[in-house]
């Protein structure tokens, strides 16, 4: 147990103080990082994608240093990393873990799948109803079309 | 007491089966009295963004007869939209003329966004592919009266039961009032599974066909639509069904005496002329009933009445 940790600790280096996003699906990391906003971020950011995972395969991985985020921000990326599990660290250690969890209403960061839709041709933020959590629908509040996790574009 | 003040109507779902109920009913009041000077002094907008001559002059004439006054224009190039204006810009513009906006837009959602923009109601009359709620009131008023019910019919599509957003929201009405549905369509145009889910979830019955005269003896209602034949993936198969799908008169000889062939209108060829002169032919009383409903729609949402 303790000789695996060690393993898993130096694929990625540890962090004094900040967040983990652990079981980021391998493919997402970037959105991950995008979707955060992390790219303009000063902090110490480390991040690690096709990690070996017994459980997702390959899976990514990032730490943020210093950072703690409220769980508007969170929610952000639920439908990329649906899987996410989110670590926060104090003084190295774990002081609280949770999944990530896809709320009711999705607002602002996707496209509406369809072409005809207004949100598509005015400047009007997307708003979703999320009407299956588990296959990600969202049915988009204008148009009433259904977007699933197929043709899901952040924007 | 019900009440729709200030209420916008972007889709049908917005109206519970209770206020559904007293449109229809305000509506039959106006068919017994059409002109009347309750509107006098209110001023009705109607934004259309994309033509659709029927359902304008239908609500103008909604609005002359209750004696407001009518604005707006008929298609977006005779507008501010063709200089580039905003949706948004427009609708707020043209709230502090108006007391109600009435708009067509080629763009699904444009209508649910515009009222909740617009400090005035607004009801949809067309927004791209998506709702058409005015159009599933008259629907339904004329097949109350027709019928002197809206429970426990029998009610038969034919067509073009994919792309048909009224037929999609009168099955979405009429699922609150134990409607049996007869979807008769060519393989390629059929009902969209989330429209049969709903039917299911509602637990009625539906059943499917290709052929016509199936279902003609059972329905208490035939309700005709357009099948285009930029839908089909195969114009082959277009061309192989497009005849089945054509109500000639001679096919109405099993009928119930009080069934009724409704359509939407406009039709192509989907209905032979000769139907026009069988009792049985109500689409263009049909249109008629949609000036009554309309009126209904604006006094009650002005709360007049
Ligand atoms: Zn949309």
């Amino acid at each position: 147990m303790e000789e695996s940790k060690t393993r898993k600790e130096l694929q990625v280096s540890a962090i004094e103080n900040g967040t983990v996003i652990d079981h980021i699906p391998a493919k997402s990391v970037f959105q991950v990082v995008k979707l955060l906003g992390l790219e303009n971020c000063k902090e110490q950011i480390l991040f690690g994608t096709n990690l070996e995972s017994k459980k997702f395969g390959k899976k990514g991985i990032v730490k943020v240093a210093n950072r703690f985020f409220e769980s508007d921000e969170i929610n952000k990326i639920t439908l990329a990393a649906p899987s996410a599990t989110l670590i926060v660290i104090r003084n190295y250690q774990v002081v609280e873990k949770k999944k990530v969890e896809i709320p009711d209403h999705i607002r602002k960061y996707v496209r509406c799948v369809n072409p005809n839709c207004i949100t598509n041709h005015e400047k009007i933020p997307t708003k979703f109803l999320v009407i299956d959590k588990e296959d990600i629908r969202l049915q988009c509040h204008y148009c009433e079309k259904v977007t699933d996790k197929n043709n899901l574009f952040f924007i | 007491m019900i009440s729709m003040k200030n209420k916008s109507l972007v889709s049908i779902d917005d109206y519970t089966r209770e206020e559904q109920l007293k449109i229809l009913d305000l509506a039959e009041g106006f068919e017994k009295k059409p002109v009347q000077d309750i509107l006098k002094g209110f001023v009705v907008a109607t934004l259309f963004f994309e033509p659709s001559t029927r359902t304008r002059l239908s609500f103008e004439s909604a609005a002359s007869r209750l004696g407001a006054q009518v604005i707006g224009f008929s298609e977006a190039s005779t507008s501010s939209v063709s200089k580039g204006e905003s949706l948004n810009d427009t609708i707020l513009t043209v709230s502090k003329y108006a007391d109600i906006i009435v708009m067509r837009h080629p763009r699904e959602g444009s209508a649910r966004y515009a009222s909740e923009v617009s400090p005035v109601p607004v009801i949809n009359a067309g927004d791209g592919a998506n709702q058409h709620p005015t159009q599933t009131l008259l629907d339904m008023y004329s097949i109350r009266k027709t019928q002197g019910t809206l429970n426990n019919l029998q009610v038969a599509f034919v067509g073009d039961l994919k792309y048909g957003r009224t037929v999609h929201s009168l099955t979405f009405a009429l699922c609150n009032f134990n409607a049996t549905f007869h979807l008769v369509s060519p393989e390629d145009l059929k009902l969209p599974s989330y429209v049969k889910q709903k039917i299911k979830d509602n637990k009625l019955e539906y059943y499917q066909y290709t052929d016509m005269n199936e279902v003609i003896p059972k329905a208490d209602i035939l309700y005709m639509t357009r099948i285009q034949k930029e839908r089909f993936s195969d114009p082959i198969e277009y061309e192989r069904v497009k005849n089945a799908y054509i109500l000639r008169n001679e096919m109405l000889q099993d009928a119930k005496n009080t069934m009724r062939v409704l359509h939407p209108l406009p039709r192509v060829n989907e209905i032979e002329t000769d139907v026009d002169h069988n009792a049985k032919a109500y689409y263009f009383d049909q249109a008629q009933n949609g000036v009554y409903v309309r009126q209904a729609l604006l006094a009650s949402i002005l709360g007049v009445i």
